[in-house]
């Protein structure tokens, strides 16, 4: 049995919210929990197989040029040294999210500082750890630009409406400023890991991916096998944040060897090489310019940006995606310059554009209001445009000034216009600051299969990964509310190729996207215990394992008997989202400490209100929502990619040096989750929640800082030095 | 020649170079406690030897003859969690759960420390007995890194486990 | 990490002998060498765990304290006679790193700390200090950790300890052992500037080892340490002030001060407890205190912000001990 549904039409029905079972949006534990909480879930290096021999990835010290050489006797001879392999098949770089093919080949054509080049194979981790440092190679260089101020340009991307200079010549007040952000990683705290096993015909491989459904076509391409030969397993990965999106070096190298070899191999990456050669978030370089009348009505707004990436790839760091539509203006300039530079790729980190993006918008929203001499607030509340500003699209279902007012009211933000340096406890000065949230919405074709035991149990599969984001939690709860199930009763079974192919986890669109693949197959096994019943669907009730109807009721034992009945959903998009603009949006309120002798920053206390349509399981959506937060926290004032002007290569490649946030940088953070059904969203009414926590936070720490000490810092990350030189003399 | 891990006696690894933390994943089977970064730089690998917190992927094993090792698997099973692991799920504590085994032993060892007494850079007075401040967990707690964001959860779970035994 | 022979000490003796032999290094806490070792930065052929010798006494050395040598830096800092005498040395300490770490790293391997620099760390990249004259990557590179004062053009390398600019505020000695001989070298002295042989870190000799960190008797006073850093924890400080206070009669009688994370060693300078001491505390000679301090200051692009921080911070640690307002 299988149910496809194209999603051409907004869906009203808002089927869910008609069960009865009572567990969807609930704030339950996690399935799983227990066993991440005992150390019995297992990832991807923690397999074992008999023979076992373990790869360590060679980086190579050149920014571009080529590998003329690898001297594998240099290393052969060394102690428990089973093989070096420096294959043409060898990526050596990971593939962009849902490429579904194999990333740049071969590895001896080097593109940036690191890159591997090859992999020593041994007996133990530690032997081949070692002969890795002394595997002797020869090259040729290339010179290669490094720096993106300087390097060579193309446009990527404009949005030109009406006339911006004129707009900005005629306003009455405007804003033109230019800030900047730098490199971030993604820095999930599992490294790239692969376990591969090779049984003459058949490739197996444990690996810590997000999208195993792209990354089998990825491995398979990489490797010249068909597709059916690969299976990949990624039951728990140890967050993703988009770093895991493609198939990266680790699991090639680990199947080649094991192919070669005919043994099972393992290879992790360590924690620098994951930082050099993983996809990074690009620095951006921003100009916004608004233009506002009297009233603090935007007439013009301009967003112009500058990213990079290695050439040859496509992705660039989407900064505009949400300013195309977030505030008014009749007058648009919108526009995204892309820098070929010879850094590691640049790819998703969590939310890509918006996270950078929007931030710097909502600095210079707070920078207008206060030309205006309005409360901040109130300047969003009057820019929010009634039609997608560029294109004459409605919006679907928008929260954005709900999350406005009951953020401001949790937070108990006072609605006047702002003057800085208006409070000092001892040596620190103290602000708040605010910012609007948004980022767009999508979903992407998903399958899973709903099997459904007489016992009243069910099992959900798809190959859906599960990367810290709650799919677990959620897959089985959407089951349980539409089939009257306990969630307990449900097994979910993710992250496996040899189950339908899910959506995988990347931009927001899990949930979603799954869910909704799930809400279908439940939906066709719904039908067919109606049509057993000999009623319509629409009046079967399903709750704790029985069936009503008006007039009986049964168990489900006896209606299905002995026999197990199964449901495939399948869900594609279509054309509802593509007639709206659907984005989920929020507000974030912050109150910072800024010490007034060394500049340095605390976030006291944090609100993010958020609008994220149906919510699917309150704990793990307010999980995610902590997880965007403590981002914010540290893009605002700790994360930055270092690399030498020299040489290109990445200087603070490490935990130590590449400073996310600690425990102690993250105060208590208060989630207001608004109510909310999105109809053009997902036939669930769903969007996506975890990356809009972090978009705009940033800005919010910023601005009240500004509001604090009087410090307009227009780089982030806002480091001690930053605030300090920007702060007007004491 | 043996290391006690969790009451279970094991030889000592061949290898000097092998870590405590290798040997612990790999000899002794015991994959709760995690490599992040393998240079003390992010507390996934926190275990506790002789009832006191360190990063194992630090210490050599073979250093550790005759020490008594406790790790995540020590401190409770999926049919018996202890009493921090199930305040670790009921606040969802973790998301991803790959920092989660350090951040429970950690927590674990720093009751201990706090009912000795000791102080922390969050204690205002250094003379006197430490108090189970939210800043105090913060800052006693900052060496196990979490990027999926679980702070306030983990928090949370703590001061429920340390109000339970208070 | 490179094959290497291990042995372990069973007597201080038998370790100082062992230690004194080429390419060979002793392990006491792991937490920066079995870093260094897996980055191959450090190379030993033989490792001499010297973890089990019995050098982990803190007791009364007169009216002083002593401190073993392999006393963690944990037990050093919840000491109460640390914590109520020598407060500025826990605070020192309890900032360093974390529990986990201040649990293993020991007082003499804390001492021995080796930099942060991201170019040593790097064995891809040129640095004079881990391979003589292969020359120094961070003087055009990323300098934002590095020195501002006492550099050279061979290596603008910082010590990142803490513990060890709180032990110079407060003038304690480090006691060294070797097969042949005992000696003392103050804390202040035991650190080098870089000049032309940056790989030399500080006065130990091949084959001698620490032994103890002796304090002089407690002076009471204000003691603070202040530490600046991007992260509120778990990071290692821009820029860093340990002060050993006191006051009378409206002057100071008392201006112990040392820096962390500006010069290759903790940075300690007479001339300013001369400026300090018998004056009226004012803002102006906090100024003047950090003129003294900033002499030959010199920044290398990325790190120019450490000259204005060290200024302000010795204001602000100043202006907490004398009750100066700015």
């Amino acid at each position: 049995m299988s149910v496809h549904l194209k999603q051409d039409q907004p869906d009203n029905r808002n089927v869910l919210d008609t069960m009865v079972q009572g567990v969807i949006g609930a704030a339950l534990p996690r399935p799983e929990g227990l066993m991440k909480v005992t150390g019995t879930a297992s990832y991807a290096a923690e397999y074992d197989a008999e023979g076992l021999l373990e790869g360590v990835l060679v980086t190579v010290p050149i920014v571009c040029g080529e590998i003329t050489m690898i001297d594998e006797a240099s290393v052969l001879g060394m102690p428990g040294v089973v093989a070096v392999l420096s294959d043409e098949r060898m990526t050596g770089r990971p593939a962009q999210g849902m490429a579904g093919e194999a990333p740049f080949q071969p590895a001896r054509e080097v593109r940036y500082w690191g890159q591997p080049v090859a992999l020593v194979v041994a007996t133990t981790f530690e032997q081949a750890r070692d002969a890795a440092k002394h595997l002797k190679l020869q090259w040729r260089v290339e010179d290669a630009p490094l720096d993106p101020k300087t390097a060579e340009t193309e446009e990527n991307e404009s949005t030109r409406v009406g006339d911006l200079a004129h707009a900005m010549a005629d306003a009455a007040h405007t804003v033109d400023v230019v800030i900047t952000t730098e490199g971030h990683a993604s820095a999930a705290m599992e490294p790239h890991a692969a376990l591969a096993q090779w049984d003459g015909k058949a490739l197996t491989v444990h690996a810590s991916l997000q999208m195993l459904k792209f990354n089998r076509a990825e491995l398979a391409d990489s490797l010249n096998l068909d597709e059916s030969q690969v299976r990949l397993l990624s039951p728990y990965v140890g967050g993703g944040f988009g770093s895991k999106l493609g198939v990266s070096q680790e699991v090639v190298a680990a199947s080649l060897a094991a192919i070669q070899l005919g043994r099972p191999v393992r290879v992790v990456m360590s924690r620098q090489q994951v930082f050099q050669t993983i996809m990074r978030r690009s620095e951006t370089h921003q100009r916004i310019r608004l233009a506002a009348d009297a009233e603090g009505k935007l007439t013009g707004f301009g967003h112009e940006a500058q990213v990079s990436n290695l050439p040859g790839e496509d992705f660039a760091e989407p900064v505009l995606q949400s300013s195309q539509f977030l505030y008014a203006g009749d007058n648009r300039l919108l526009k995204l310059d892309l820098a070929r530079i010879h850094r590691m790729t640049a790819g998703s980190v969590r939310a890509p554009g918006e996270a950078v993006g929007v931030q710097t918008v909502e600095q210079a929203m707070d920078m207008l209001a206060e030309k205006i001499g309005i409360d901040p607030v109130e300047l969003r509340l009057r820019n929010i445009p009634e039609k997608h500003p560029a294109k004459d699209k409605p919006f679907s279902s928008r929260k954005l000034a709900e999350c406005l007012r009951k953020g401001a009211k949790a937070f108990g933000w006072e609605p006047r216009p702002r003057t800085p340096r208006h409070t000092r406890e001892g040596e620190w000065w103290i602000g708040t600051g605010m910012a609007s949230a948004a980022r767009v919405h999508s979903v992407v074709e998903a399958k899973a299969r709903v099997i459904l035991r007489p016992d009243a149990t069910a099992v959900v599969e798809t190959d859906m990964t599960d990367i810290g984001t709650g799919s677990y939690a959620i897959l089985g709860q959407v089951a349980g509310e539409m089939l009257g199930l306990r969630p307990d009763d449900i097994d979910v079974r993710l992250g496996d190729t040899d189950l339908p192919p899910g959506s995988g986890s990347g931009g927001s669109f899990g949930a979603a996207s799954c869910g909704s693949a799930v809400f279908l197959a439940c939906d066709g096994l719904r039908k067919e215990l109606a049509k057993r019943l000999d009623i319509a669907s629409e009046d079967l009730t399903l709750k704790d394992g029985v069936a009503r109807w008006d007039g009986g009721e049964k168990a489900l034992n006896e209606i299905l008997g002995s026999e197990v009945i199964d449901c495939v959903g399948h869900f594609e998009p279509g054309a509802s989202t593509e007639d709206v603009t659907v984005s989920s949006y929020g507000a974030f309120f912050a109150e910072v400490a800024v010490n007034r002798w060394t500049g340095e920053t605390r976030v006291r206390r944090m609100t993010g209100a958020f609008g994220i349509g149906r919510v699917l399981n309150a704990r793990t959506a307010r999980s995610q929502c902590l997880g965007g937060m403590t981002w914010c926290i540290g893009n605002a004032l700790t994360e930055s990619l270092h690399f030498d002007p020299v040489d290109g290569h990445l200087a603070n490649c490490d935990l130590a040096e590449y400073h996310v946030p600690v425990h102690r940088d993250v105060p208590d953070l208060e989630v207001l989750l608004i109510e909310e059904r999105d109809a053009a969203a997902s036939p669930i009414q769903a969007k996506g929640v975890g990356e809009l926590g972090l978009c705009g936070g940033a800005g919010a720490i910023a601005n009240a800082i500004y509001d604090a000490c009087g410090a307009r810092v227009l780089s982030y990350p806002m480091t001690p030095d930053k605030v300090m030189a920007a702060m007007p003399k004491v | 020649m043996a290391i006690s891990i969790n009451g279970q006696e094991y030889p000592l690894p061949e290898d000097p170079r092998t870590s405590l933390l290798d040997f612990l994943r790999r000899e002794a089977r015991l994959t709760g406690t995690k490599k992040g970064c393998d240079h003390g730089q992010c507390g996934a690998c926190t275990v506790m030897v002789g009832g006191l917190r360190i990063n194992s992927c630090l210490s050599l094993a073979i250093t550790h003859e005759g020490d008594e090792i406790t790790t995540i698997e020590g401190l409770g099973s999926l049919t018996s969690p202890g009493a921090m692991q199930e305040a670790f799920v009921a606040h969802d504590g973790f998301q991803c759960g790959y920092c989660t085994p350090g951040q429970i032993c950690s927590a674990t060892a720093m009751l201990q420390e706090i009912a000795a007494g000791w102080p922390s850079d969050a204690t205002q007075d250094l003379t006197a007995t430490p108090s189970l401040t939210d800043e105090e967990i913060r800052e006693r707690m900052s060496g196990n890194l979490c990027r999926c964001g679980a702070y306030p959860n983990i928090v949370a779970a703590i001061r429920d486990v340390a109000g339970a035994e208070a | 990490m490179r094959p290497f022979d291990y042995q372990r000490a069973e007597r201080l003796e038998h370790a100082a002998q062992l230690t004194a032999e080429a390419n060979t290094l002793a392990l006491a806490g792991g937490t920066n060498l079995v870093d260094l070792m897996k980055l191959q930065v450090e190379t030993p052929q033989t490792l001499v765990d010297i973890g089990r010798l019995p050098l982990g006494t803190i007791a009364d050395e007169g009216e002083g304290l002593r401190i073993g040598a392999l006393a963690t830096n944990t037990a050093t800092a919840v000491h109460p006679r640390v914590r109520s005498e020598y407060p500025v040395l826990a605070r020192a300490i309890l900032s360093g790193a974390t529990q986990q770490l201040r649990n293993k790293a020991t007082t003499g391997g804390n001492l021995c700390q080796r930099t942060r620099c991201y170019y040593f760390t790097n064995i891809d990249q040129p640095c004079n200090k881990r391979e003589p004259g292969s020359g120094c990557g961070a003087i055009k590179g990323i300098a934002r950790i590095h020195a501002v004062l006492g550099a050279s053009d061979n290596c603008i390398a910082t010590y990142p300890g803490d513990m060890a600019v709180a032990l110079a505020a407060l003038g304690a000695t480090v006691e060294i052992a070797s097969e042949r001989r005992s000696r003392s070298v103050p804390v202040r002295d035991f650190h080098r500037l870089p000049g032309d042989t940056p790989e030399k870190d500080n006065v130990l000799e091949p084959g001698e080892l620490i032994t103890a960190v002796t304090l002089p008797a407690p002076v009471g006073g204000i003691q603070l340490y202040r530490k600046v850093r991007e992260r509120s924890s778990y990071a290692f400080a821009l820029c860093s002030v340990a002060a050993v206070i006191d006051l009378a009669e409206g002057r100071f009688t008392r201006a112990d001060l040392a820096f962390g994370s500006l010069a290759h060693k903790p940075w300690h300078d007479p001339r300013i407890t001369d400026l300090l001491v018998g004056s009226e505390p004012t803002l102006a000679l906090f100024d003047k205190a950090a003129d003294l301090l900033l002499e030959g200051a010199r920044g290398y692009g990325e790190n120019d912000f450490k000259i204005p921080l060290a200024r302000r911070t010795l204001a602000a640690v100043l202006c907490e001990a004398t009750g100066v307002e700015p």
